[in-house]
């Protein structure tokens, strides 16, 4: 086991530095504005062009600059510096990431509320009316984009702008230490639209996953015994159907993590997502490069988690 | 009131169980009645679709999850198990009767480990300490002869061979020390050497723990080695019924014969041919009218395409049942032949039955 999981965290790390070089070469090499230029702003002459090139090491060799670039990240963990502010990119994403951690976990735990306590009904009710109900919501949830969601919500709920005035609307949010009541209610909308996409798919799945469960001997085996129908269905079946689900949570929290750039957006959530938007808008690269390569160690490290959960969460898997 | 002791443990009587699906009704079990003694074994022999799954399944209330109509009444220890509700139910499921399954890997749970899967059998049943029940729990793994229990109490239903498995769910249905303990098809999953291990292990269950048992199997070896009693199903009915003794000596029903006439006999002459009963088992949806049996029937005349028959005693032997249409003087002659070798073809030539009507022995009307 832990074999497995060093050998896999070392593939982690080459998937990163590949994403790396992928990135780098991607926003250097394809037209798109100059950084420098862009940095010069009104001072358009070709001197002061060339002396910002040169203090942001951009007149090196590519592969020295991306040598120098991975020296930075490997011995000080030093993910470079804004085109713009001369902010350590570093700095900026740990600034930003509670934000987007709120969201998401947030966000997480009701779609997993919601999707499981759908599901769960559904698969009890399949065929039923209840269950189709719950099934074409699901499907219109699952289609509809983030950020109408979102759009709606602020139409219909925010505080400022509404037609119900019921929870603070965009730019609301404050850190959870700083205010906790008030960060728990600028979240609320944020994570129902976040997670409702989310909730919907889990809900089907976990209806598929639970019907095809309790038509397993072991759920008759478990009915045989006498148990009620509530610990069956809750303890034999859930079990079972649960795997699945862990799968794609961890894959999706992780995901969010680096690319909840629409609900940030749409809610002016000062999370990572947002810093991303605005720094490709500007075409500064250290902190595109920068929350790329965070949402990849994302990925790959709840990747990594989700395998070793599912040695936990079933006992025939074993890795070796 | 006739003495606790005279009273059958399990009296089903005239149970009807169907399942309405988008096809047509499904008549599983179609008025069977049987009964079950105290301490004595019952074995219901069937093809696969017989219902003699659905029954015994119904017993235990199971069917009910799945839509099934049931009508009829399941008398167990002086209650009728037909009216009790969900919730009276669940206390005798587990409890007074238990149930063992054919593929024991599939009917244990893979995520939960043994040990804890008897536990929770228990607790279901008794209000004893979690301690308390996993001590029973090695004590029960004991009993049904797996070694090293208290090791063992603590894996998983995968790490198990497939004898000790059914073992495991064997110690599982005993934990409440059931008065009757069904058995469905428990030996088919196994290798052959640990099937007769599994019998005898209940066998000597059964006399150690006084349980009644019904065996649900489609192998007659099965039931010869364990029965007191037989009933034979075929298409959700009961077609004979008799002690195991005078079933084997003088089986009265042309399927029972086929389902003797199909199975090699160690003490058979070695060219005995094997004959096995044409077709296959009908739709439970649309049934042949008459006689189910007819179409697959090499004695089948025309008019059992029309009159269906009841149970009835056998003369000389009232607690053997039959439904056959041939009369019983025939099917004795029948069986003598068929008993000496003769294919069913020439056993209706020396008696001087007709052939069977082709036409209706090629579709069921």
């Amino acid at each position: 086991m832990t074999r497995y999981i060093v050998r896999r965290l070392l593939w982690g790390v080459v998937v990163l530095v590949v994403v790396l070089a992928l990135l780098f070469v991607l926003f250097r090499i394809l037209p798109t504005a100059d950084p420098a230029k862009l940095r010069a702003g009104r001072l358009q002459n070709p001197k002061i062009i060339a002396e910002i090139r040169h203090d942001l090491g951009l007149d090196k060799p590519l592969p020295a600059q991306f040598w120098i670039y991975l020296k930075g990240i490997v011995l000080h963990f030093n993910l470079g510096y804004s085109y713009y502010s001369n902010a350590p990119v570093t700095e900026l994403i740990f600034n930003r990431l509670p934000a987007t951690i709120s969201l998401v976990l947030g966000g997480a735990v009701v779609w997993l509320f919601a999707g499981l306590s759908v599901g769960i009904i559904s698969a009890r009710r399949a065929g039923s009316k209840l269950d189709r109900a719950a099934m074409g919501t699901a499907l219109v949830l699952v289609s509809a984009p983030e950020y109408w969601l979102g759009l709606l919500a602020l139409f219909f709920f925010a505080s400022d702008i509404g037609k119900v005035r019921i929870f603070p609307g965009a730019g609301s949010y404050v850190g959870l230490t700083a205010e906790p009541a008030k960060w728990f209610t600028s979240l609320i909308m944020p994570w129902l639209v976040v997670a409702a996409g989310t909730a919907a798919i889990y809900a089907r799945l976990i209806r598929g996953s639970l019907i095809e469960t309790m038509g397993e001997d072991y759920i008759r085996t478990a009915r045989a015994k006498g148990l009620s129908e509530r610990r069956v269905v809750l303890r034999h079946g859930l079990r079972a159907a649960i795997n699945p689900i862990v799968t794609v949570l961890g894959v999706d929290i992780a995901v969010l993590l680096g690319s909840s750039i629409l609900v940030e957006t749409v809610f002016d959530v000062p999370g990572i997502g947002r810093l991303n938007y605005v720094a490709i808008t500007h075409s500064d690269f250290p902190i595109v490069q920068g929350t790329v390569l965070f949402a990849s160690m994302f990925v790959i490290v709840a990747n990594i988690v989700v395998d070793i959960a599912y040695a936990f969460l079933d006992p025939r898997v074993r890795y070796s | 009131m006739s003495a606790p002791g005279d009273e059958p443990l399990l009296r089903v009587e005239d149970l009807h169980v169907e399942f309405p699906t988008e096809d047509g009704v499904v008549h599983a079990v179609d008025g069977v009645t049987y009964q079950v003694r105290r301490g004595r074994t019952l074995g219901i022999v069937g093809e696969s679709g017989s219902g003699k799954t659905v029954s015994s399944l119904t017993t235990l209330g199971l069917t009910r999850t799945q839509g099934a109509r049931v009508s009829g009444r399941i008398m167990f220890d002086g209650r009728d198990l037909v009216t009790l509700s969900d919730q009276q139910l669940r206390a005798v499921r587990g409890n007074e009767v238990a149930m063992i399954f054919q593929d024991p890997l599939s009917s244990l749970h893979p995520l939960f480990r043994v040990g804890s899967q008897l536990v929770e059998a228990i607790r279901a049943h008794r209000h004893v300490s979690k301690a308390a029940a996993r001590g029973r729990a090695v004590e029960l793994l004991g009993l049904v002869g797996i070694p090293d229990p208290q090791r063992r109490v603590h894996e998983y239903p995968h790490e198990f061979s497939g004898g000790m498995r059914q073992r495991a769910m064997i110690a599982m249905a005993l934990a409440n020390e059931p008065k009757l303990l069904i058995a469905d098809e428990p030996t088919t999953a196994l290798d052959v050497t640990v099937q007769a291990q599994i019998l005898a292990l209940l066998q000597r269950l059964q006399r150690e723990l006084g349980m009644a048992i019904v065996i649900i199997t489609h192998d007659l070896g099965v039931v010869a080695e364990m029965a007191d009693d037989i009933a034979v199903m075929y298409a959700g009915r009961i077609v004979e019924t008799a002690s195991a003794k005078a079933l084997f000596d003088g089986p009265e029903h042309p399927y029972t014969w086929g389902l003797l006439k199909s199975i090699p006999r160690l003490s058979g002459a070695r060219e005995e041919q094997l004959v096995p009963i044409p077709g296959a088992p009908p739709s439970l949806i649309h049934r042949p009218s008459g006689c189910h049996f007819h179409p697959r029937c090499p004695y089948a005349q025309p008019d059992h395409a029309r009159i269906d028959p009841r149970l009835q005693p056998v003369a000389d032997e009232p607690s053997h049942h039959v439904a056959c249409l041939l009369d019983d003087a025939v099917r004795r002659r029948l069986w003598a032949e068929l008993r000496n070798g003769a294919t069913p073809e020439q056993a209706r030539a020396s008696v001087g039955l007709p052939a069977p009507d082709l036409e209706s022995a090629q579709a069921p009307a």
